[in-house]
């Protein structure tokens, strides 16, 4: 294979390596005292006593379902809503603003309600994720749908598409490949409220586990629980833009 | 009168206090190919989309008679189905059930596009797309074709070959025509009616039959005359000598 091939592969492993290095060489020379700097090798002992306890399995899993259902809830929520809100302009007057001003307010100001109404536990984490998500999705809808050309709607009716089918045979797969985009950044904005959330609001978590081992003073815990968390957020991205390899998606990005 | 596909009677439209039409009427038997021509920014756009019923006139009546389908300039397929599905779609409507492939791989066949029922619109050229455009309004059920400046997009050689083809693919598949275009060539061409439009607010200034057979010859002579008389409605024509000086039919 020639270099050109293989440099998607090296190079990224070749940052982080020296990424790596640059660590190991600042926690050796002392500069922070080890628990305000942990070292490498640290970290990756604490990562294996994690995994060991069973703890960081169970705080991933219990990250990935509260993301997964708060994400599908947002989701189902906010297509919906966005299709409809695209194709009325009475509805879109209406309620734009207030989605704005929601979507401008952070979900972490929620918490103290989320636990008031949810108790601590997945609901009020799943809360927190469908209010970070459903927002600005509806948002990136209506715009993807303003942004289908009105050609296509006028050959959808020539050829005799109307109502909801107009809706399911011309609206929806023409937003397909920016509703892919913005699924991917809200899924990420989703991944990033979860551990905030997961710190006050649930018992179990990745950052419930951040914020226990801080309490801990067990820095070396918290670097091995961000090194997860990173690392998952970006195989979550990873797996959503797979979708733009489909062709009715990939027409949206290829031309 | 009732054999009339399209009929516009005393049509006249403005946006605001901008007059675009003025008292338009054409009457297009079934099966009839006309030209609509004039200056640029005349309202041939606004024409169109009233004869597609997109835009209601403010006075007059227009009658439709079957169904009407418009060809684009560009970008009328859906991106998102490949060039075969596309074409099922004229067969479909939305409604109908789906069509036997054959139906649909006879026009692929049609439009000479059969190895490329596959692809992707934003994978074939301008001309294919159009061809694809072309095979889609002709499948089906569909009377009336609305063409908007179809191959302008097009490079000039793409140009005389799409029109070659839809001459073809008309005497295969006759429909009615409104064809509107800025290429007066084109028009004279294809058309068996150029009907050429004044300026804003736009009326139809003169009726130009073209009795030639197809294919026609553009340096035949009364080819000739025929693109001297509209390029005349135009006032377009340089040379000084009159118009009927040159007809020779």
């Amino acid at each position: 294979m020639s270099l050109k091939r293989l440099s998607p592969i090296i190079l990224p492993f070749a940052t982080i390596s020296c990424i790596f290095l640059a660590w190991a060489v600042l926690a050796a020379a002392h500069v922070y005292p080890s628990y305000a700097f942990p070292s490498p090798h640290a970290v990756g002992d604490a990562f294996l006593e994690e995994i060991r306890a069973g703890r960081l399995p169970n705080d991933i899993e219990a990250s990935i379902y509260r993301v997964i259902i708060g994400f599908i809830l947002a989701v189902a929520v906010a297509l919906p809503l966005g299709l409809w809100m695209g194709m009325n302009l009475i509805a879109r007057y209406a309620l734009e603003p207030i989605i704005n001003f929601f979507r401008a307010l952070s979900p972490i100001a929620w918490i103290p309600f989320a636990i008031l109404w949810f108790r601590i536990g997945d609901p009020a984490a799943i809360f927190l994720i469908f209010l970070a998500a459903v927002f600005p999705l509806t948002l990136a809808v209506v715009a993807a749908v303003a942004n289908v050309p009105s050609v296509l709607f006028r050959v959808g009716a020539d050829y005799g598409y109307t109502g909801i089918r107009m809706l399911t045979h011309v609206t929806l797969p023409a937003i397909v490949p920016q509703l892919t985009t913005a699924l991917r950044i809200n899924a990420g904005l989703a991944w990033v409220v979860l551990v905030a959330a997961e710190m006050v609001g649930c018992q179990s978590g990745l950052g419930y586990g951040i914020y226990d081992a801080r309490n801990a003073e067990r820095t070396d815990v918290v670097v091995a629980y961000m090194i997860v968390t990173g690392s998952l957020g970006m195989l979550i991205d990873w797996i959503i833009k797979r979708f733009t390899l489909f062709p009715s998606v990939r027409w949206g990005y290829d031309r | 009168m009732t054999d009339n596909a399209l009929s516009i009677e005393h049509v006249s439209h403005g946006f605001g206090t901008v007059p675009v039409l003025h008292d338009v009427n054409l009457q297009v038997p079934t099966g009839e190919f006309v030209a609509i021509v004039g200056p640029s920014g005349c309202g041939k756009t606004t024409l169109l989309n009233v004869i597609a019923g997109h835009i209601t006139p403010t006075t007059g009546k227009v009658e439709r008679t079957g169904v009407l389908r418009t060809i684009y300039q560009t970008d009328g397929l859906f991106p998102w189905l490949t060039a075969r599905q596309n074409i099922a779609m004229g067969f479909n409507g939305a409604n109908s059930p789906t069509p036997k492939s054959a139906e649909v791989e006879g026009m692929l066949k049609l439009v000479g596009l059969s190895a490329f029922g596959d692809h992707f619109p934003h994978q074939l050229s301008g001309g294919m797309r159009q061809r694809v455009e072309l095979a889609r309004a002709l499948s089906g059920k569909s009377d009336i074709l609305l063409m908007d400046e179809p191959f302008s997009a097009l490079d000039f050689q793409t140009r005389l070959r799409m029109r070659r083809e839809l001459i073809r693919l008309l005497q295969e598949i006759p429909k009615t025509v409104i064809f509107v275009t800025h290429d007066i060539e084109e028009a004279v061409q294809l058309a068996d009616r150029i009907v050429v439009l004044t300026d804003r607010p736009s009326t139809i200034q003169r009726e130009i039959r073209v009795g030639v057979q197809h294919p026609r010859d553009p340096a035949e002579a009364e080819m000739l005359y025929l693109l001297n008389a509209t390029l005349d409605a135009l006032g377009l024509r340089d040379a000084a000598t009159d118009i009927e000086a040159l007809n020779v039919a």
